[in-house]
């Protein structure tokens, strides 16, 4: 007998049916994806994307090279040098990010005593020449100058849950 | 057309034509009949592949190409161009001569059996009545141009697609031609316009109601012959990379691409005309809607009625591609040798029976008028 019902439901293709069903159904539903250019997706502001490197208010740069984020990373991606600045304060003389060997854990931003090295939200950038990946010192600190006011936004929307 | 055209030029139009001899006039009507044909195939197919994006994507939850003109119709175009600039390189160790024949072998039979398929019910290019053995023949050549390809690229993938492109399709070839055999038993002859005209007279009139195992062999097989998913073991993007066609590029894979969506037309064109009464209404003889210009559209035959069909195959064909996933080679075998051809040929001796003693929807087969 289940023989009997296994060949009715062969022969009346069933399952396909079935199968034809579900993408049927599926063809007149609206589509999952964004427009992309036009289109984004929500982002949080806890978003890790592109580094920076902050300065105070007054327009002192913010790190003091502790080296605890050289420390936490766990890609080895960053390389600091540091010195005795001008004005008797510690002060790195060199703060390479290598890009590629980045993975965007957040680790730098969590250990850093003075929030002086952050991930921004920005996620759409590009290199086009060999060595762009690494960035430096300057590069990192104009990305914080330029992105100022996004970034000390999203660090106040993030401040009440730590 | 007088108002558009002044009289005296109409008239040494008309006379520089008159003295053709009457063998040259057929041949440049023909010639321009085959190429209003032709053109018109090859514009179809340039939107069929972006149909098939578009009805794949949105039943994947996609939205597929719309970044070339407006809703993304200029993107065929975008893809011919990109073909049409790009290398045709031809493998070293090819056979250069077949490498090159080849794409035209799949693309040629896949045009000229236009030549015998009715338009509507007054157009045909070539009105012969062994129609449906040259639509059988040709489409069997189509699969030469397959084997050659995997043959002359010299490839081991290609070689593997073309064995089991051949292998395939001559499996499938035999239950398309015993479903063929049923529809010439139904028709009573082997003119397509006989077959059609046999149809007439409404939807209960169609041949895919008493014939209807037989319209689902054909349809699958006709699938399986165009090596379409689940059937495109040919290709075997995991297994064989491409397929025949790997180490074509350029314009040479532009053909096969062509070649390839101008069957899957050509199919939808044969499965309609067989079984769903091609240039037919199917709302003919429903004389209780009056008789205004509108519902007498409607209910003439037009060529509208067969692109409609047309449309609805192809739409099928990639509405399979966007569920099944790909057979498994035995498997593919299995369904072509035990179960097609066995299913065709107990359906051609009930259909004759059924026919004989005219029962039901078969009384009205060109068979149950033989039996007297």
């Amino acid at each position: 007998m289940s023989k009997l019902r296994s060949y009715i439901r062969t022969f009346t293709l069933w399952e396909l049916w079935q199968g034809l069903g579900v993408t049927f159904v599926n063809f007149f539903k609206p589509p999952v994806t964004l427009n992309y250019p036009e289109e984004k997706a929500p982002q949080s502001p806890r978003f890790r994307g592109l580094h920076a490197l902050r300065r105070y208010p007054n327009g002192e740069e913010r790190c003091i090279a502790c080296k605890l984020c050289e420390a936490v990373c766990p890609a080895l991606a960053i390389t600091i040098e540091s010195d005795v600045g001008e004005d008797g304060t510690r002060r790195t003389t060199r703060y390479d990010i290598d890009l590629f060997k980045c993975i965007y854990c957040g680790f730098c931003e969590e250990a850093c005593p003075v929030d002086a090295i952050v991930e921004t939200r920005i996620h759409e950038y590009h290199m086009e020449a060999p060595g762009e990946n690494i960035m430096t010192k300057d590069k990192l600190l104009a990305i914080g100058d330029k992105y100022d006011a996004m970034i000390s936004a999203d660090k106040a929307a993030d401040a009440k849950y730590r | 057309m007088k108002t558009l055209i002044p009289d005296f030029v109409l008239k040494a139009w008309m006379s520089l034509w008159g003295m053709l001899p009457p063998l040259m006039q057929y041949l440049v009507e023909t010639t321009f009949w085959i190429l209003v044909v032709m053109i018109s195939v090859i514009l179809t197919v340039a939107f069929t592949t972006y149909f098939e994006r578009k009805v794949i994507g949105y039943m994947q939850g996609r939205v597929g190409p719309n970044r070339v003109g407006p809703f993304g119709l200029g993107q065929p175009f975008a893809d011919v161009i990109k073909l049409l600039i790009k290398e045709v390189i031809v493998p070293k160790k090819s056979s250069r001569f077949l490498f090159i024949i080849a794409p035209l072998l799949t693309l040629t039979p896949a045009l000229a059996t236009w030549a015998v398929i009715p338009l509507s019910d007054t157009f045909v290019i070539a009105n012969i009545d062994a129609g449906l053995l040259y639509v059988l023949s040709l489409t069997s050549v189509g699969v030469y141009g397959v084997i050659l390809a995997g043959w002359a690229t010299n490839s081991k993938y290609a070689f593997l697609g073309a064995m089991r492109s051949a292998a395939q399709i001559v499996a499938y070839e035999i239950a398309m031609g015993f479903a063929l055999v049923g529809v010439l038993m139904a028709g009573g002859s082997l003119n397509l316009g006989v077959i059609i005209e046999a149809q007439a007279g409404g939807v209960s009139q169609w041949f895919i109601l008493p014939l209807l195992p037989l319209f689902f062999v054909y349809l699958i097989s006709g699938v399986a012959e165009t090596n379409r998913a689940p059937f495109d073991v040919a290709e075997g993007e995991s297994e064989i990379v491409a397929g025949f066609h790997v180490e074509y590029s350029g314009v040479a894979f532009a053909l096969f691409f062509l070649g390839e969506y101008a069957n899957i037309i050509l199919i939808s064109a044969l499965t309609s005309i067989f079984f769903l009464g091609g240039y037919l209404s199917p709302f003919e003889g429903w004389t209780f809607l009056g008789d205004n210009n509108l519902v007498s559209f409607l209910r003439d035959p037009s060529l509208g009625w067969l692109c409609a069909k047309i449309c609805f195959f192809i739409f099928v064909f990639f509405w399979l591609r966007a569920t099944f996933p790909r057979y498994r080679y035995d498997q593919i075998m299995r369904l072509g040798w035990k179960v097609f051809i066995p299913v065709t040929i107990v359906w051609i001796g009930v259909e004759a029976v059924m026919a004989y003693l005219r029962v039901g929807p078969w009384s009205g087969l060109a068979t149950a008028s033989l039996a007297g």
